[in-house]
């Protein structure tokens, strides 16, 4: 069985790439612009563009029985721009590319984020909640377009089976916004603020990948770790220090730290450690067969992993 | 930091100190899922169970010397709590609370439904959240009716709450979802006439000025300091109606849904009727 992995350098790209080539019954192509650092022997890896013509190529021969699409690039600091052209442009050619050449599996790596942390969020969204996340965080609007792209793939393509991960937090050696807030020596929260959060484990996310590359898997899930916490009892467990700041004086705060480029978070990600952002995994557990294997203490210290 | 470690140890020795060891005895009661950190999946813990118990057996026993009548009405599993708001601070719910914990038997924690913007609070948002309350969605409340807790709702909300002194105990509109909530899986109703805490707060509503601060009501009371903040030192009375069982389609015409629910609210205005004949004063 033939897979191509799109963003395959990053961390989760060479975590599935490692799993599916244990597996054994998985051929696996790596598209990516970076190198693939550590790349077992019999792994293909094209070094390109997605956009790229030689991206195509590997789709060509016919013969590709899944694309696990997780080339998006999330970097704060790039212009939307290029955030619009790269993600909504590379995503774009896949699937076109997936139609062209009949690939009959579709797998695309979204976010639980695109649903947004607010107030009036239910404690557990489902797969059918609006997708609120740019709102009050206009420049992840190209996530959220990646993953509207990837809905209408999944009703207009109905030979192909789609299948659409909104993992939650995902913690590990990951280089994400959560794993990297949780890695800072002493972290800053909102006082007066500890919303529940929901993480899960980089392997974990790995296996739902695995779990929807079965025959049948399709439709959009939300993919669960193994429970819910409030931010504090996570970095209780971690033993960090905290420090506290009330909202009005963190957020000009970090909007200058932002524009001295003394941090990597932009001012929007304060929602995330103010309001709820949670979602229901009940449709992966029973349609995907997911269950993650780490508990709640080993996804925290996950954040540890290099 | 230290000050608020200091702080949290300090609150939490008084709090010891204050509850009585029935307490210890009915929290081991409560049947609650939780996880391996003690919290369950909206974020209550029974180790924050305590600051709400002392505050609530104080308002129960003490502050408003409250007398409950039909508790054993509730049934056991999930149920919803219907009963009439007022008195501009949510003491009702507390008492509520209180009354089916302290003397509930056996004890249940009540989950209250609270208004959306109370999550963008600081503190009110996360200490609301420990104790067991949530934001007032429809999925939160379906979520919890299959897990079997009991919901209190105010389908009075704000308008209720909110009301003037000049309306007491004419209940206001009742908003219909409680009603196609209880519909979908079949929960029993359980009315709560709520006697005193119309009185707490005398305060009249301006309108006005509460749309100027974007405020859902703004009431001034004309005891200083002019916020309705502390009550007044009412006699509360709660009466606890027999279950009410409704059958039908929950995606009904409004006009359908609204007729059950006026069996709801004339359930609560006649015990309402019966708790004022009963009572000899406000204060006792």
């Amino acid at each position: 069985m033939k897979v191509v992995i799109t963003g395959i350098a990053g961390r989760l790209g060479r975590l599935l790439a490692r799993r599916l080539h244990r597996d054994g019954r998985f051929e696996v192509i790596g598209i990516d612009r970076r190198p693939f650092h550590g790349r077992p022997k019999d792994i293909e890896h094209v070094q390109v563009d997605l956009r790229n013509k030689k991206a195509r190529d590997v789709f060509r021969a016919g013969d590709v029985s899944a694309l696990v699409h997780m080339g998006v690039m999330h970097n704060p600091r790039q212009s939307e721009v290029e955030h619009h052209a790269w993600n909504i442009g590379g995503t774009t050619r896949m699937l076109e590319y997936c139609q062209r050449y009949a690939v009959p599996k579709v797998i695309v790596l979204s976010s639980a984020n695109v649903y947004g942390p607010r107030p009036d969020n239910p404690q557990f969204l489902t797969e059918d909640a609006p997708l609120l996340g740019s709102q009050d965080f206009p420049e992840i609007r190209d996530l959220i377009e990646v993953d509207h792209l990837a809905s209408n793939f999944l009703w207009k393509a109905r030979e192909a089976e789609t299948v659409i991960l909104r993992p939650v937090h995902i913690l590990g050696g990951v280089a994400n916004a959560p794993s990297n807030y949780l890695r800072l020596p002493v972290v800053p929260t909102l006082l007066g603020f500890d919303p529940m959060v929901q993480i899960i484990h980089e392997l974990d996310v790995v296996e739902a990948i695995a779990c929807g590359l079965k025959p049948g898997a399709r439709g959009i899930f939300n993919v669960t770790g193994p429970g819910e916490l409030p931010l504090s009892a996570i970095l209780d467990e971690l033993g960090r220090r905290v420090l506290r700041f009330p909202h009005p004086v963190a957020k000009p705060l970090l909007g200058t730290l932002w524009r001295f480029g003394a941090t990597s978070f932009p001012v929007p990600e304060l929602d995330f450690i103010r309001f709820v952002c949670m979602v229901d995994g009940e449709r992966a557990r029973a349609e995907l067969g997911f269950r993650p294997r780490f508990t709640l203490k080993e996804t925290i210290q996950a954040v540890n992993r290099v | 930091m230290g000050l608020g470690v200091w702080l949290k140890d300090r609150v939490g020795a008084l709090v010891e100190s204050q509850l009585g060891p029935d307490f210890h005895k009915r929290t081991q009661a409560l049947a609650i899922r939780q996880n391996e950190y003690g919290y369950d999946p909206f974020g209550f813990t029974k180790a924050s169970l305590k600051y709400a118990a002392v505050l609530g057996s104080f308002l129960y026993r003490n502050y408003f010397r409250c007398e409950t009548h039909g508790l054993a009405n509730v049934p056991a599993g999930r149920v919803l709590l219907v009963a009439n708001h007022s008195g501009q601070l949510p003491f009702d719910a507390m008492v509520i609370g209180a009354a089916m914990f302290l003397e509930g038997e056996p004890p249940r924690v009540v989950r209250s439904m609270v208004e959306k913007f109370i999550p963008t609070l600081p503190f009110v948002s996360y200490l609301l959240t420990r104790t067991g309350q949530i934001t007032g969605t429809p999925e939160n409340c379906r979520r919890l009716l299959e897990d079997g807790e009991a919901i209190l709702v105010f389908p009075e909300g704000v308008r209720g709450i909110s009301k003037p002194f000049t309306q007491r105990y004419q209940l206001q509109d009742f908003g219909l979802g409680f009603m196609r909530l209880a519909l979908e899986n079949r929960t029993p109703i359980v009315p709560i006439a709520v006697i005193g805490a119309e009185e707490q707060a005398p305060a009249v509503n301006v309108k006005p000025l509460a749309r100027l601060i974007g405020a859902p009501a703004l009431p001034i009371s004309p005891i200083p300091p002019f916020l309705p903040i502390l009550p007044l030192p009412v006699k509360y009375r709660l009466y606890f109606g027999e279950p009410l069982s409704f059958d039908g389609d929950p995606d009904d015409d409004d006009d359908v849904i609204v007729d059950k629910v006026r069996v709801v609210k004339n359930s609560i205005q006649s015990m309402i009727h019966v708790g004022l004949k009963e009572r000899k004063h406000v204060f006792w």
